[in-house]
């Protein structure tokens, strides 16, 4: 796994920051569009 | 049940605020299934070592990065063919969540490429028929940002994503009609799958927790974009 953890942690941690920035600045839109 | 009945922006706002939570919760826990069998069940592959776990997330994305265009493609088309508003909310609700699985797609792949290939990219008709994909959403979210009145934006997004869509079948055979870095299917329709039955059930669960994540946040959007255009 220490040879290839850079690899294998980048792709999942990218991926997940991602995923939960969606939905971050999706409840920020929903929270707009109510107001 | 009267599906017709939910093709209005009004009542379809309410029923989408149903749905999304039972989506989003289907996700959490599909994916907490899909993690562990992935990184807890399936064996170390033989060749590639733990490097290979990065499938769990490549593949699933990449299948939604397509499947995602082929539904937005259709919104589009009906909203043209019908004039409805909803297919083109529908469409414009759906473009984020694909271009993010595309980036993914191409992140993931670029990571796992450097240990297996040797290399983060190559210009082979895989990845690059990917990268077009990605640019066609970014197009598609770009042009309605451009345009003021919602149901003109629509209608020219519209055209954008059914042109585009023939890219689609231009990714899935790429690998078959090119000679590619990129390997074949893992799992085909019709031969079945090339991997581990234990590690084929940690994709197959991640596949469906993103399909699920991927339906809780376009209700959740068309929802925003409902209220945005009609209060």
């Amino acid at each position: 796994m220490s040879d290839y953890g850079f690899y294998l942690w980048g792709s999942y941690i990218v991926t997940f920051v991602l995923l939960a920035l969606e939905v971050i600045l999706l409840l920020k839109r929903k929270r707009e569009a109510k107001a | 049940m009267n599906w017709f009945w939910y093709a209005s922006p009004q009542t379809f706002y309410p029923l989408a605020g149903r749905m999304a939570p039972w989506f989003a919760g289907a996700a959490f826990l599909l994916a907490a299934a899909g993690l562990y069998v992935g990184f807890f069940v399936a064996p170390t592959d033989a060749q590639q070592g733990e490097v290979y776990r990065v499938i769990y997330i490549h593949v699933p994305a990449a299948w939604m990065s397509m499947f995602i265009y082929v539904v937005m493609a259709c919104w589009a088309a009906l909203g043209l063919a019908f004039n409805t508003r909803l297919s083109g909310m529908m469409a414009s609700a759906l473009a984020p969540t694909g271009a993010l699985f595309t980036f993914i797609a191409l992140w993931t792949g670029s990571l796992w490429g450097r240990p297996t290939w040797g290399t983060y990219w190559v210009w082979d008709a895989r990845l690059t028929s990917e990268l077009i994909l990605l640019f066609l959403y970014l197009g598609f979210i770009a042009l309605q940002a451009a345009i003021d009145d919602p149901r003109r934006a629509d209608r020219a997004g519209a055209l954008l994503a059914i042109v585009g869509a023939v890219n689609i079948p231009i990714i899935h055979y790429s690998v078959v009609w090119w000679s590619t870095l990129h390997q074949g299917a893992s799992v085909s329709v019709t031969k079945g799958a090339s991997m581990q039955s234990q590690m084929l059930t940690g994709m197959l669960l991640m596949a469906l927790a993103f399909w699920m994540y991927s339906i809780a946040v376009t209700l959740v959007r068309v929802r925003c974009i409902i209220k945005e255009r009609e209060g």
